[in-house]
Parts: structure tokens; sequence; C-alpha cells
């Protein structure tokens, strides 16, 4: 009897360690069944390449360019504002930090990577918004904000593995305690600290409330940093709600695109993963 | 030379300091920011049971997100958890028998847990609303959110089930226990404390999502009598207020309302992921 | 009267050929002790009676193993086996819950249930295993917060709890000061009237104290198998006195 029962239990544990990969199965099929025909009939190289996105036109106009452009811009600005910050303040917590200090700013950053998005959106229309405009800006600082603790957190325990002796190395022949950090210590880092960044990177293209709540989306090519864009997260969201037939597929196709996206950037994740290994 | 250093060392220790200082200032002004706002607007009002458009009652929300809360995570729990004792107690352990299945379901889950959650919203639009036929309804809205964390929960159970050191399944097993036993007896409750960070963890996800649930569960400020009701939970109640812009100060007694929820649920993580590192 | 045969055992981990063509008999109701120096294959020998190797990656047995009479790799249920054939480890290895439900975890896995007879049994084993004055007051505290030694001794107790017909041990006092491991070897010589012992040991004075036999093995090898009092004064092989002189080891 206790075998029959060890033999049912190893099936149902296998099962649901499958149920992933049902689920990311059934998540490609909607996507790809949904999402190929339009591309199809839209054609690829006009859907991906189009510049114009007016689907109440006759014809339709369905060029996701802006919005690839704007995704790229608003994730290129946020990485921009939070890598720096995220990376230095890892160095702090990890190598400079008093520990009474650490036990309150650790905390901290586990608390700013808790908040809801749409918090941070909300913040961001207040605050952030009409200083800046509804903005490439604008989107680039409230998601700079919001991948700060990741990027600080994976990058912490990156610097963290590293061996003191690295460090005891360096400072035997004569370099001071930031030399010693920045030459020896976070070059012996760098994988951890570029899958922090390639996270962050994830994170960032994949926010769509705060986005929609602070970039304007404007479907259009971006102008100015103080102008308005749309991102492809974005586009899902706002159209979803209402449109129909081709309209429809197309925004399921944006989807597709944003997946591809992803995809592209777990696989950089998986790769360094392997080479910190 | 020296005199180079010295201002090397200056330098980069005033950028440390500063951009720690940034972080945790641009922290405390988002809490306090909304703090102070929402404060003064956190009436008994706000909880009553009923949502009117003259009164934006956030009780409805609150109400559906403790209640979706439990969907998902009594769905992705189980799952999780057994997905992770496959992969730590039964495929074979570390890396020397990295087989072909335990290869399919770490990348699976790796790619699933990099999925914007506006894609999983889609999904769950398209699968468990359109395909399924649940209409906007909480439980397209939990099997999507269920689906959304499970590699998180799978993720922190197995490395919980892998803290735990070999000699207490040795032990079991001279003792003649046999697998099953030994996981549920002796190997589970050594790793419950750090699977409990991860479910923490993930309900912290699930109280601030909306953008997967908006085209699953739907936006009705109502709460539901059956999980096939559409329901709102508070982002989505935040989300929509803001969209009005009508209500701002209730939107920001709701942001207080969700910032209390995350501190409470990071302070329960932490307390639970210590109790672990002190156990074993 | 025989516990163990075994017959041309020969054991692999992967390439590494660990046991090379055992054969020897081991006595019921006497201390048998396995010693050598480290990689010689007696932790290895000892793991296969009980089918622990089980566990390891890449392990292959080949050869026979009989507990009196039965083919342990034949279609014996590994989990009986383990609960005739007791195991001590190197290092304590309480489970982390109360003392009370370390001892009673046994007993519990081999479907005894009620709270009348799991009282009697842990406190049989506990006395059995010279612990239970120490113990009897914080039965339903954590045994993760008993000293080192008592520890050892409560795993000894856990194991004799489901009343095995012998007793494996591992290095069971290489973990232990020396006043708790005086204490363990004085309960083995005591448990040794109602149980076979079996213990792997890197010192040979606690081999020469303790034991009835004693098998000196090097290289996956037995090299010489025979009555510790012999042994130890006059060994017949050159490479185990040099072993138990201390020239290597």
């Amino acid at each position: 009897m206790t075998s029959i029962k060890e033999k049912v239990m190893s099936r149902v544990f296998l099962l649901s360690a499958l149920s992933t990969v049902l689920a990311l199965a059934l998540i490609c099929l909607f996507l790809f069944i949904n999402g190929i025909p339009a591309m199809a009939k839209i054609g690829a190289f006009s859907f991906m390449l189009g510049k114009e996105w007016s689907p109440s036109d006759t014809p339709p106009l369905f060029g996701i360019l802006p919005m690839i452009a704007g995704s790229l811009y608003v994730t290129a600005g946020a990485i921009i504002i939070g890598v720096p910050i995220g990376i230095l303040t890892a160095v702090f917590l990890s190598k400079s930090c008093p520990k009474k200090l650490y036990k309150f700013i650790k905390p901290g950053m586990d608390l700013l990577a808790g908040i809801p998005s749409v918090v941070l959106g909300f913040f961001g229309m207040a605050v952030i918004v009409p200083v800046f405009g509804e903005s490439i800006l604008s989107a680039s600082i409230v998601l700079g904000i919001m991948i700060l603790p990741t990027v600080t957190g994976i990058s912490e325990s990156a610097i963290r593995a590293v061996p003191q002796n690295y460090y005891e190395g360096a400072v035997a022949l004569g370099a001071g305690h930031y030399r010693a950090v920045f030459k020896v210590i976070l070059p012996a880092a760098n994988s951890g600290v570029l899958a922090a960044v390639i996270l962050g990177v994830g994170r960032a293209i994949g926010e769509t409330m705060a986005v929609i709540m602070i970039a304007g989306n404007q479907a259009r090519m971006p102008v100015s940093l103080f102008k308005g864009v749309r991102t492809l997260t974005a586009n899902i969201a706002l159209e979803m709600g209402y449109a129909a037939e081709l309209h429809r597929e197309a925004l399921i196709a944006t989807a597709l695109v944003l997946f591809v996206f992803i995809l592209v950037i777990n696989l950089g994740f998986a790769a360094l993963k392997k080479r910190i290994k | 030379m020296k005199l180079k250093n010295k201002f090397y060392e200056r330098i980069m220790a005033m950028l440390c300091w500063s951009a720690a200082l940034s972080s945790v200032l641009a922290l405390l002004f988002i809490v306090g920011f909304i703090l102070v706002k929402g404060l003064p607007h956190i009436k008994p009002s706000l909880f009553s049971a009923a949502y009117s458009s003259d009164n934006v009652s956030l009780m409805p929300a609150l109400v559906s997100t403790i209640i979706m809360t439990f969907m998902s995570i009594l769905l992705a729990v189980p799952l999780g958890m057994f997905a992770a004792i496959y992969l730590v107690e039964y495929a074979g352990r570390g890396t020397l028998r990295a087989n072909k299945s335990v290869m399919l379901i770490r990348i699976t889950a790796e790619t699933l847990s990099g999925i914007p959650s506006i894609v999983y919203g889609l999904f769950g639009l398209l699968f468990f609303v359109s395909f399924l036929d649940w209409k906007f309804s909480m439980l397209a809205g939990a099997f999507t959110l269920a689906i959304m964390i499970l590699p998180l929960i799978m993720r922190s159970s197995e490395e919980a089930l892998l803290a735990v050191p070999d000699m207490y399944r040795e032990g079991a097993f001279g003792l003649g226990a046999g697998k099953l036993r030994t996981v549920f007896r002796i190997v589970l409750p050594s790793a419950m404390p750090g699977i409990l960070a991860g479910i923490i963890l993930a309900t912290g996800r699930i109280v601030g999502e909306t953008a997967a649930l908006v085209y699953t569960a739907g936006t009705v400020a109502q709460i539901p009598k059956n999980p096939m009701q559409s329901a709102r939970t508070l982002s989505v109640h935040m989300y929509a207020l803001s969209g009005e812009g009508l209500h701002v100060n209730e939107g920001y007694a709701t942001a207080v309302v969700l910032l209390v929820m995350v501190i409470i649920l990071n302070i329960a993580s932490a307390k639970s992921a210590k109790k672990l590192a002190g156990g074993a | 009267m025989k516990c163990f045969e075994i017959e041309k055992l020969n054991l692999h981990y992967g390439d590494f050929h660990a046991l090379k063509n055992i054969c020897m008999n081991i006595e019921k109701e006497n201390i048998t002790s396995f010693i050598g120096p480290s990689g010689c294959g007696k932790s290895s020998l000892l793991k296969t009676l009980n089918r622990m190797n089980d566990i390891a990656e890449g392990c292959r047995i080949s050869g026979d193993v009989k507990l009196f009479g039965e083919d342990v790799y034949g279609d014996m249920d590994v989990n009986m086996l383990r609960k005739r054939v007791g195991m001590v480890f190197q290092k304590p290895n309480p489970f982390p819950m109360s003392v009370y439900d370390n001892i009673a975890f046994g007993p519990r896995t081999h479907g005894i249930k009620s709270k009348y007879e799991l009282d009697k049994i842990v406190e049989k084993a506990l006395q059995d295993a010279a612990i239970w004055n120490e113990l009897k007051d914080r039965l339903k505290k954590s045994a993760l917060g008993l000293s080192g030694g008592q520890q050892q001794r409560l795993c000894i107790a856990r194991a004799m709890a489901v009343s095995p017909e012998i007793l494996l041990m591992d290095e069971p006092t290489s973990a232990l000061d020396p006043i708790s491991t005086g204490k363990i070897e004085e309960l083995l010589l005591h448990l040794k009237e109602a149980y076979s012992i079996i213990i792997v040991t890197h010192n040979m004075q606690q081999a020469a104290r303790i034991s009835d036999k004693t098998a000196f093995f090097l290289f996956g090898q037995v090299i010489e198998y025979s009555e510790t009092e012999s042994m130890f004064t006059m060994p017949r092989d050159k490479r185990t006195e040099d072993y138990i002189t201390g020239r290597f080891g």
C-alpha cells in the first residue's frame, strides 16, 4: 500500500512541475494563434516598422514602431536613472554601510520593491508630471525608481559573493578602500551586476500601469524627452477593452512582440547565470 | 600620487553615500507624500460596506483583495510546492543529474517569471474569460494570478528545500521511513519558514497587481457573492480612481491602505526568513 | 551465529571502484569495528548493509549481502531492512523537533499510533541509551538545544526505538569531545548484550577498547579481519601492522 502511495505521489509531484510547462505552452499557443494571423494580414513589415497606429482610420493602420521606440526610450531612461544609483547603493550597502544604518536601509529597499506600481504611478502623476509633464522623462524617473531596488538587491548579493581575500589582496598592495572595491571587487562581480541590470530592463519594459498613468500615451514616434510616448504594454492595456476583430488581433500581436523581447532578455539572463556558475 | 589617491577615495565615498542617500530619500519622499496626502482622508465612510458614486468606499475592494489573494494562493501554493518537491527531492539532486525534464521545467519557470503582467492579463482574457467563457470573474483573475506567482512560489520553495541539510533525510531513511514520509514529516516542516516567506512575497505581488486583473477579474466595485462574479482589488480600485480624476483624495487614502498592507507583508516575510536562518 | 554474510561484494561510484571483492561474515551480538585510513571503503561497506547507498548518485553494487540468510538486495523491502538494521551517523542529526517526537518518529513510521505505547517506547529507548535521566524533564523541548554528546545519544535512542536487530554506526564519536565519547563507548559495551553492532571508526584505540572483532580496510579491500585482541597484538599482515603502529593513515 505504501509503495502505491509513493508511486502516485511521485507522479503528482511530476505533474505539478509540468504544470508550468503547460501554462507556458498555453500562453504561447494563445498568443501565436491570435497574433500570427494578424501579423500576416497587416504584413509583418508594415506591422513592425509602420510608424502609424490609427485603428479607427479607413483603412486602419497598425504600425507599432512608435510603441517599440516608446518602450525602448522609456526603458533606456529608467536604466540611465536607476542603474548607476542602484549599483552605487549596492556598493554602499555591502562595503561602506555601518551596521546600524543597514538595519534601516535594507528593509527600506525591500519596501520600495514592494510598493505597488499603481501607487508609484499615482505618486508620479501628483509629483513628477506637474514638473516634467506627461513625458518620456517622467516615465523614466518613475521606472528608474521602480527598478532601483531590483538592481540594488541583486548587485548587492553579487558583490557580497566576491571572496573577501580579493579585497584583502588589493588593500595589502596599498589600494585604498574604494579603489579596492571599484577596481577589484566590482569587476569580479560584473556578471552578477549585469544580471541585475538585465532583470531591471525586464521589469521596466514590462511595466504597464505606472507608465500609462504618466507617459501620455500618444501613439507617435518619440519627439522629445519632454513629450509623451506610448509603450507596447500601454498599447495593449489601453485598447484591449474595446478592440474588436483585426484591431484586437493586432493588440495580441503587440503582446507577442513584447513576449519575444522578454524571451530575448531572459535568454541573456540565463546565459549570464551560466557564466556566473 | 598620494594626493590623487586620496582624492579618488573621497570622490568615490561621496558618490556611494549620495547614491544611497538618494535611494533612501526617494523612498521616504514617496511614503511620506502618500501618508501626508492620504491619512487625512481615511474616514469611516471609506470603509462602508457598499460602493456608490457619491461614496467611493474602498471596503468592497479591500474584501475582494483578500478573497483574491486567498484564491490565487490556494491555487498556486500546492502546485508550486509540489513542483519544487519534484525538482529537489525526486529528480536527482544538484546539477549531477540534470535530466531533460528538469531542464525543461527550470527554463519554463524562468521564462514564466519574466513575462510582464499585462501579457498574463491578455492571456487570462483570451483563455479564461473568452475561451473557457468564465466572463470577467474572480475565478478568471485568480487563475491568471496563480500562473503569474507560480514560478515565484516554486523558486522560493526550491531554495528552502535545498537549504534543508541532507543529514535530516539520511536520518529519516535510516529509520526506515519512505521517501514520502521523509518529505512530508521531516523535510517540509524544516523548509516551511522559507516557503512561507515566498508565499508572503507572492501575496505582495497579488496585492499590488493591476494589469493582470483589469481584463480578467474586471473592475466592478462590489463584494463578490461567488467566484464567478467580477470584482476589483484595491490596486485596480486605485487605478480606476486615478483614471476618473474625480476622487483623488480617496485615491491617496487607498494608497495608504495599500502601503500599510505592503509594510505588514514585508515585516512578516522578514520574520519568516529570519526564522529559517535561525532554525536550520 | 552470523548476522551478515557478505559474498564477493563490489561497489562502484561512477568510475571509482570503492569496494573490491569483499567477503566477510559478521557475528551476532558482538561489536565489530571497521578501521582504515580515509577513503578505504569502510563507510561504503557500512552503508551497503542497510542500503543507504541507494541514495548516492552513480552507485553500482554487485555481489551478495545476506541478513540472517535473506538477500538484502533481493526483494526485501528497503524500509523494512532499515527498520531491522538501524544506523547512527557521524554527525549527530536530530530532527528539528522535540526530543519526544524525534524518538517517536521511527515507531510512528512503522505504524504505532497509540499514545500509551509511544510513551513506553520513548522512555525505554531513552533509558537504554542511558540518557533518560538527563532528558525526562525536557521531552517536549527541541532536540537541537541539546549538547553534541546528548544529541548523539538521542540519535542512538532514536535508532533503538524501532527495535532493530543490528546497529550500524558511522564514526559516531568523531564529532564529540572525549567525555561524551567515553559515555557512548560505555553505552555500546552495554548494548551489545542485545544488539549486534558494527562501528566504523577512525580511532584505533576505540576499536581496541570496545570491539570483539576488527576488520582493517585499505583501498577498498579487507586486508585483515580477526579477533580484535589478536589483530592489535599480533597483526598477520605487514600493512595492518604499519597502520596500527601509526606509520600511515
